[in-house]
């Protein structure tokens, strides 16, 4: 295959064991070049130790990983100079300068001289901190931290980048900010490797990974992801006494499933219309009058809830491909 | 104040330190490597040391001489030089503490003038040592001579009275071998008590902080007194416990005698136990991390006790400036009292006033702990 | 609103200073008995300060806060009876099994013995960790330490209970299961006050406050507050969006263009007008664009923009 074409991450069968404690099971992926994949699972699900072998950091116990077309395992030095990370505490100095970080991080790589000088410049401007870039890091905010922490990482031009929960923290507007800047990169040609535990963070990958428990459980564009059934269609009821709505509409045929959301509640229906069309005036023979009804578009958590259930029932494989 | 929940909060106390090796490792196996290290490691006694002789006379009256050092329990003759040269190369390079050199023509000397010198080469690296040791190879050589003295008088026919004016007749009260380990053991249990103390609640409070469990007992209608009446409560009863350990060892492995009563020595040591569990709550308190906790309760017991209290430095012979200082570290009053207790069979009333000493440190550091103690975050 | 009755929790200008950051800053609400009322915002916008608080463990520079009837400032002992704590990292004991956890909470608070078994075994049960009781906490998974801290905070049944960002880090599914318990307290007339930083977590909640560096932006219920956006937000599906987004920036009457994975999320201020000309300004561009509608705005396109409002405004 034409190299500048090939996958910038392969993943085949990967496996992480930490004693019996499996940690990652069984994963397989491909990451194109320029692409923006997102990792979405709660704490604990695998993302991070996921992170940390595609770095080289950790032996998988099974399976294979390239990176950049060079095997994790074999050498993963050579992984480690084509790749950019920035890691969930930013992990940067509060008691040095912006500048003095910069160079730092620069000289790790092995950025130097005029090449450095102008990477540095990049990374200032980029992260908005022109004019600011003796101040110490401790006297930043969350949101310009966040962007410097991304400037530190990609001094040496990585095609490559690796992301682990970079917006814990961080206000929206900074994250959009932050995320506008991941998207610019990604049009260059860099890939990048995202893990979070924000389901909305969703949105902005090209491709999103599913991960709970250390599985796989689905993959796949967010567009394609909202569309997938979840077991039936949501509609939101909204009434006065959700208490006993909650109670009555568990019996209404065609409702799989109820549950209180904020002041309203979510039906899990099979067939949306049909039931959108008798519930309200099911209730108001109940004695529950003036309950109104919509459909609306399951949310990236709504799906998670559905795949992570359905991976943990007893059930055959394949259910949940 | 309410019982209940100093029960509550000593019941979770005790399950924590019962869970925890590291306060298991302070509370049991500490006192034990205490107790033998320095109980055998620490040894004012001079014996043995070792001695290298050079004898260029090589006849009767300097081999009567040195036959002398070598039956001495005080010395061991580590080599024969032939040279002084030699003889300064053994103390050179330590195998010597003491070299005695019988010079040519000692015993002609003797005869002729009536005096003959003997040198003693000391190696003055360690001045304790060396004076003790000098003063050892002089009464040595102080006897002998006596007794050439008498040998020269009686050969000339004189007639002497072997009587010496003064007769010294030393009686050594409570510690008739001058056994060193004697008022060193009861010091160690002393140390071994302090540090113990400090170390179990230096963490207490800091490990709280750290995990973040404060934040929510903060919320909670506990008070400060509850608190630490609570948390103290385990360590106390761990801190006699290990008393009684020590007091087992001393008497049991040591051989220090005890002649007070067990009664008083609970009593005292309970008094002494508040005093360092305060001085570790107190720092725990101040200090939120428990690394920082634990070393700075170390510092504040350990050194004091090492060297302050009587332990190891008798204190009438520290300049009066320092000596003023002691009076501070309460360490000093238990060292006091429990060498009485163990070695003169002392009572409560015979030891008032330090007791009262410790009774009013005591009550000053609760007080301190307890008010330190403040119910919000900030 | 009509006050019905007296507000469980009433706060008037809180203010909290470290050094010269103002950490809260004339903070105002009041939750209703029974309500569920959200402290939103991002880390540093002073949730957490203010919590603290609330629950009598930080005391305020100003202000006034009373609960349940009584003055937390003036009586802060009084005040923890009422009120039940759980702290972001949850307050567990990790060395003490979930039943010791249990009881050591119970007896702080002095519950009688028969009512904290009985009110324990039903909590466990619901959570589904029965079979738990001997489990060392620092063993349990994150949403297992969640709903045991949660137990923890109801063992003495308290009527208002302070959440600090419970489901930070917590499953989806440990999260949804933790919402359904919060709504049957409600049901029972508890009053709760949870701080949370994800965004979309506000829409579960009966009302809300938005807080930003220390103070009060908006205060609402979930509805209220994308009422209040102004204009609407128009999705445009494709899958080359950047190459749409200056073009898209440019239009009339366009406030804020959002890149997403599949597409664009437009601000404009009316969706009527402005949805024909977007669709003929891309469809000169030749990039195919599959959908252009509207959707629902959610609390962080409320946030984003009225944040930015209140800037423009400064």
């Amino acid at each position: 295959m034409d190299p500048a074409r090939a996958p910038s991450i392969v993943v085949d069968g990967l496996s992480k064991r930490f004693g019996s404690f499996s940690a990652l099971h069984d994963v397989s992926f491909n990451v194109e070049r320029g692409e923006i994949m997102g990792f979405l699972g709660p704490n604990g699900a695998g993302k991070s130790t996921l992170i940390r072998v595609l770095c080289g950091l950790l032996r998988p116990s099974d399976g294979r990983a390239t990176v950049a077309g060079i095997d994790v395992v074999e050498d993963p030095e050579a992984v480690r100079r084509r790749i950019g990370y920035m890691s969930q505490r930013f992990s940067l100095y509060n008691d040095l300068s912006v500048v003095e970080n910069l160079r730092f991080f620069g000289g790790i790589y092995g950025v130097a001289g005029r090449p450095l000088d102008e990477r540095i410049q990049f990374a200032v401007e980029m992260a908005g901190l022109k004019g600011r870039e003796s101040d110490l890091v401790a006297t930043l905010a969350g949101g310009w931290k966040q962007r410097l922490a991304l400037g530190c990482a990609i001094l040496h031009q990585p095609a490559t980048l690796f992301l682990d929960e970079p917006t814990s923290g961080v206000d929206p507007s900074s994250r959009r900010r932050f995320w506008n800047l991941i998207h610019e990169l990604s049009a260059d040609g860099v890939s990048v490797l995202v893990s979070t535990h924000y389901m909305d963070e969703a949105e902005y990958c090209t491709r999103i990974a599913l991960i709970a428990d250390g599985r796989l459980i689905a993959l796949g564009t967010p567009h394609d992801l909202k569309r997938r059934s979840i077991g039936g269609e949501l509609l939101e009821l909204a009434c006065g006494d959700i208490g006993s709505a909650l109670d009555l509409v568990v019996a209404v045929p065609g409702v799989r499933d109820a549950a209180v959301y904020g002041n309203a509640l979510h039906l899990l229906v099979d067939d949306a219309e049909g039931v959108a069309a008798t519930v309200c005036g099911w209730l108001a023979g109940h004695g529950l009058p003036g309950a109104t009804v919509r459909r609306i578009a399951p949310s990236m958590e709504d799906m998670f809830v559905y795949l992570v259930r359905a991976s943990r029932a007893p059930q055959p494989a394949g259910v949940a491909a | 104040m309410r019982i209940r929940r100093i029960v509550a909060i000593a019941r979770k106390e005790a399950l924590q330190v019962v869970r925890d090796p590291r306060s298991l490792m302070i509370a049991l196996l500490l006192p034990l490597m205490q107790m033998f290290l320095l109980g055998y490691g620490v040894n004012l006694d001079i014996k043995h040391i070792p001695l290298c002789v050079v004898d260029q006379e090589r006849n009767q009256q300097s081999q009567d001489l040195l036959k002398r050092f070598a039956a001495s329990r005080y010395f061991e003759i580590h080599e024969v030089a032939g040279t002084v040269a030699r003889a300064g190369h053994l103390i050179d390079n330590g195998d010597c503490r003491l070299a005695v050199v019988v010079p040519l023509g000692f015993s002609r000397n003797l005869v002729d003038q009536a005096a003959a010198t003997v040198q003693v080469l000391v190696d003055g690296t360690d001045s304790n040592t060396a004076t003790i040791a000098a003063g050892y190879a002089a009464s040595l050589i102080a006897g002998y001579s006596s007794d050439v003295q008498l040998e020269a008088i009686q050969r000339r026919g004189g007639q002497v009275q072997t009587l010496s004016p003064i007769n010294v007749q030393a009686r050594v009260w409570f510690n008739e071998d001058l056994e060193s380990s004697y008022f060193i053991i009861p010091g160690v249990v002393a140390l071994v008590m302090a540090i113990v103390g400090a170390q179990l609640t230096s963490l207490t409070i800091a490990r709280e902080w750290e995990r973040g469990t404060m934040e929510l007992l903060v919320s909670t209608p506990v008070t400060p007194i509850e608190l630490m009446l609570g948390k103290l409560c385990p360590y106390f009863l761990i801190g006699l416990f290990d008393a009684a350990i020590c007091l087992a060892l001393a008497v049991g492995w040591f051989g220090v005698p005890f002649r007070g009563t067990v009664v008083t020595l609970f009593a005292t040591t309970s008094l002494f136990l508040l005093v360092v569990l305060c001085i570790g709550y107190y720092v725990s308190v101040t200090i939120r991390s428990q690394v920082g906790a634990s070393q700075i309760a170390l510092i504040l017991t350990m050194l004091p006790t090492t060297l302050l209290s009587g332990f190891s430095f008798p204190i009438d012979q520290m300049p009066p400036a320092v000596q003023a200082v002691t009076y501070l570290v309460s360490a000093r009053y238990y060292v006091t009292i429990l060498k009485a207790v163990f070695l003169k069979g002392a009572t409560v009333p015979e030891l008032a006033l330090p007791i009262l000493f410790l009774a009013i440190y005591a009550a000053v550091l609760v007080t301190l702990a307890a008010r330190s103690f403040r119910k919000t975050l900030d | 609103m009509a006050v019905a009755a007296e507000a469980a929790i009433d706060v008037r200008d809180l203010s909290k200073r470290f050094g010269r950051l103002a950490a809260v800053d004339g903070v105002s609400f009041s939750v209703a008995q029974g309500e569920i009322f959200g402290l939103v915002g991002p880390d540093g916008a002073g949730k957490t300060t203010s919590m603290r608080m609330l629950a009598s463990v930080m005391r305020p520079d100003a202000g006034s806060i009373r609960v349940d009837g009584v003055d937390v400032v003036a009586d802060p002992d009084l005040a923890k009876r009422h009120v039940s704590y759980m702290p972001q990292r949850f307050g567990l004991y990790d060395d003490l099994t979930v039943d010791e956890n249990i009881r050591f909470y119970a007896e702080l608070f002095e519950v009688p013995g028969r009512a904290w078994r009985e009110r324990a075994q039903r909590l466990l049960a619901a959570s589904g960790m029965t079979p738990f009781g001997k489990r060392l906490a620092g063993q349990l998974s994150g949403g297992m330490k969640q709903k045991l801290g949660l137990t923890c905070a109801l063992v003495h049944a308290p009527r208002v209970l302070l959440l600090d960002e419970p489901t930070t880090g917590v499953d989806p599914v440990s999260r949804r299961e933790f919402w359904q318990i919060l709504y049957s307290l409600r049901a029972d007339g508890v009053s709760m006050v949870i701080s949370t930083a994800y965004l979309d977590e506000a829409e579960r909640c009966d009302r809300l406050a938005l807080l930003n560096r220390g103070r009060v932006m908006y205060c609402d219920t979930p509805a209220g507050l994308k009422r209040k956006l102004p204009g609407a937000i128009v999705h445009i599906a494709s899958n080359r969006p950047r190459e749409l987004l200056e073009i898209v920036r440019g239009q009339d009457g366009v406030d804020g263009v959002l890149l997403v994975g599949d597409g664009l999320h437009v601000h404009v201020d009316s969706a009527a007008r402005r949805i024909p000309e977007l669709t003929k300004a891309i469809a000169q561009t030749g990039v195919e664009a599959s959908e252009v509608t509207t959707i629902e705005p959610n609390i962080e396109d409320v946030f984003v923009v009225l944040l930015e409002q209140q800037q423009r405004a400064a």
